[in-house]
């Protein structure tokens, strides 16, 4: 009858053991799904969402629409040219502006200005814009990405800090906002 | 030799492997298996090998660092001593190795090796052909050049479209809010531990399940897979008429694993490393990014979707598809293998094959883009300037400066995003031309706020001359009724 009585002692004793290595496993696991989300929970912290200069006003002559570029707010040293964004400015009458992002609102290609027809086009899938930032044709469901942009200081300044994806379209609203 | 078998032994003793071994390679199967068309597994497998292997060597100068990965793939094209060939066996190996898994994937289908027993094996096989394709993808990112980074774009924008966390997961793949330092490194590790880990775990189950259940008999028309006999059966067959894996079968693995490795070691020489393109600067604007062979299907169907299409496509059709590649051994685990009985079979691969070709095909051709520097490197052919009046060559000129040979071509000349034009007049009025330039609409924008009046006429003019020599150019015939004997007023089209 020993050995009944036995058997379950170790049979206890292992699952004991599962439950411990469980328990360290809990405690292991959370900072490393904490780690890997870091992404995510960084959060909207650290400034990674401010307010950059474009230079200054008199690189945008009215009517016109030139190529701008700007370091994004947050970098690390090794992120090399990948930091450096593009985008479109274009000087609507000399008093108000639009900064569109230079990723197609399709799948993110660079658009190109083509001042001759007042066209941007996409090299990717044939997406096409107004000189406004609005659809004109191809596969685009919507109009090009507009960055929130002020003037201060006779320089422009825009938000920037994310890479604009048609699933963000709400982070990023339509329309020119009024100079901060 | 008595020292290599007397060392042989001593490691046997401890290791108590050798009779395992014997055993597996001994193992007998069915005599017709031993065919020519039963290799493509075994080839996959020794490219895989070669992957590893190449891959290791590059990994001793890449650096996975955004900011220096371009610059280190020049130093390994350029100033080490055979860099370039390294990257071109393992390009090329990525692109060899989709191939084959391929083949072999097709070959197992139209075989019925997916039945049972084998069902596990099959659903092995697809998350084998998916981390491959995962490897081929995550290569082309650590070819960190204009493509890499576009193509990261693009697969950030494809994954922003689910609904809800859509945002979340973009931030998740390219390790932060834009493409950048994160993005490469996590990159790397996905594709130089996490999914090789991945693969040589799927590929060591997948082995050791044909080993265990014996590699598929050779189908024939009318032999019927039934679960409660099957097995039997099989034994049965490979008692009756089998042969030995090594060497019986296993000879011709090794020939077709050789002239596979010989041809890409031909390839990777004669065609030598894919890229890398321009430096993954985003302000470099004039790029045309491409994906990789393997991905160009893909990039096609994304031109042809419609707007309203897309993101349920994007986002139903992958999971679909490889739902239904997980389910069909469920779904046809018994009955006829052979595939001169299963004409279904057959005809869902001639349909996916030239789905796929014909995607693979436009892609490589693009005729949805633009082509963005028609308008001013490519010419209007002569044939459409001789003998034509003042205004519509001035028309020829709004037709070069207005970009609309970007999407129109002329004698096969310029973009294919809209229709040739070549006959144009044929198809249209003079005020079908007009409202169609100025008002746009079919998918061409409107040019009516780009256009003065002056060369709208002009335009227009220019176009109604373009219509073969013998054929007069369309005319609306209520016009000249209303307008008495006058013309519409637009320049006379015939030459």
């Amino acid at each position: 009858m020993t050995l009944p009585t036995d058997l379950s002692r170790r049979a206890l004793l292992m699952k004991l053991g599962i439950f411990f290595n469980s328990i360290v496993a809990v405690i292991l696991a959370v900072p490393v799904v904490r780690y890997l989300l870091s992404p995510i929970t960084r959060g909207r912290k650290d400034g990674y969402d401010s307010w950059v200069t474009l230079g200054n006003l008199d690189q945008f002559p009215s009517g016109e629409t030139r190529l701008a570029t700007y370091r994004n707010p947050v970098v690390n040293s090794w992120d090399g040219a990948t930091a450096d964004i593009a985008c479109w400015v274009r000087n609507v009458d000399g008093k108000s502006y639009q900064v569109f992002a230079i990723n197609c609102a399709h799948l993110g290609c660079p658009v190109r200005w083509f001042p001759q027809s007042s066209l941007f086009m996409c090299p990717c899938h044939g997406g096409a814009y107004y000189q406004d930032g609005s659809r004109a044709s191809g596969p685009p469901e919507r109009g090009l990405f507009e960055y929130h942009y002020k003037i201060d200081g006779g320089k422009l300044f825009i938000r920037a800090g994310d890479m604009p994806t048609p699933g963000q379209a709400s982070n990023i609203v339509r329309g020119i906002q009024p100079c901060a | 030799m008595r020292l290599i078998s007397s060392i042989g032994g001593w490691l046997d003793e401890r290791l108590q492997i050798a009779s395992t071994i014997r055993e597996t390679a001994e193992h007998e199967v069915p005599r017709k298996t031993a065919s020519w068309f039963y290799v493509f597994g075994s080839a996959a497998f020794a490219v895989f090998m070669l992957q590893i292997v190449t891959g290791i060597l590059l990994a001793l100068i890449y650096v996975p660092s955004a900011g220096q990965a371009w610059s280190s793939l020049q130093t390994l094209n350029h100033d080490v001593a055979l860099g370039w060939y390294i990257r071109a066996l393992h390009g090329w190996g990525s692109d060899f190795m989709v191939a084959l898994v391929l083949i072999h994937m097709v070959q197992v289908f139209l075989f019925g090796a997916y039945k049972f027993p084998r069902e596990l094996t099959w659903i092995v096989g697809v998350f084998l052909l998916l981390v491959t394709l995962g490897m081929a993808f995550s290569g082309q990112v650590l070819r960190f050049d204009q493509d890499a980074y576009w193509g990261l774009g693009i697969g950030a924008s494809i994954a922003s479209r689910v609904p809800l966390i859509g945002p979340l997961i973009v931030n998740l793949l390219l390790g932060g809010p834009i493409i950048a330092g994160a993005t490469l490194s996590r990159f790397f590790a996905l594709h130089v531990f996490v999914i090789p880990g991945l693969l040589i775990a799927f590929v060591s189950v997948h082995l050791l399940m044909v080993v265990k259940l014996g590699i598929n008999e050779w189908p024939m028309p009318g032999r019927l897979v039934r679960k409660a006999t099957y097995i039997k059966e099989y034994h049965e067959l490979t008692k009756k008429d089998g042969v030995p894996f090594v060497p019986g079968a296993i000879w011709k693995d090794m020939f077709f694993s050789a002239l596979i490795l010989f041809s890409l070691a031909l390839c990777a020489y004669h065609y030598g490393p894919f890229g890398p393109s321009g430096p993954p600067d985003p302000t470099i604007i004039q790029t045309v990014p491409r994906p990789d062979f393997f991905f160009l299907w893909l990039y096609a169907i994304l031109s042809y979707l419609p707007a309203s299409m897309e993101t349920p496509a994007l986002l139903i059709g992958p999971v679909v598809g490889i739902l239904a590649l997980l389910l069909l051994p469920f779904l046809a685990g018994e009955g006829e293998k052979s595939w001169r009985r299963r004409p279904a079979a057959v005809l869902t691969v001639l349909l996916a094959a030239v789905a796929l070709a014909t995607f693979t095909h436009l892609a490589q051709h693009t005729p949805w883009s633009p082509v963005m520097d028609a308008w001013s490197g490519i010419p209007i052919p002569n044939q459409f300037l001789k003998n034509r009046t003042a205004l519509e060559r001035q028309g020829a000129l709004v037709f070069q400066v207005k970009q609309c040979h970007n999407c129109h071509s002329l004698a096969n000349e310029g973009g294919k995003r809209g229709p040739a034009l070549d006959s144009v007049a044929l198809r249209l009025t003079q005020d079908q031309l007009i409202r169609q330039v100025i008002q746009g609409g079919g998918n061409m924008p409107a040019y009516g706020k780009n256009l003065s009046p002056a060369e709208t006429t002009a335009l227009v003019a220019f176009l109604e001359s373009l219509h073969p020599a013998g054929q007069p150019p369309a005319r609306d015939a209520s016009r000249t009724m209303a307008l008495g004997a006058k013309t519409g007023g637009a320049a006379p089209s015939s030459p």
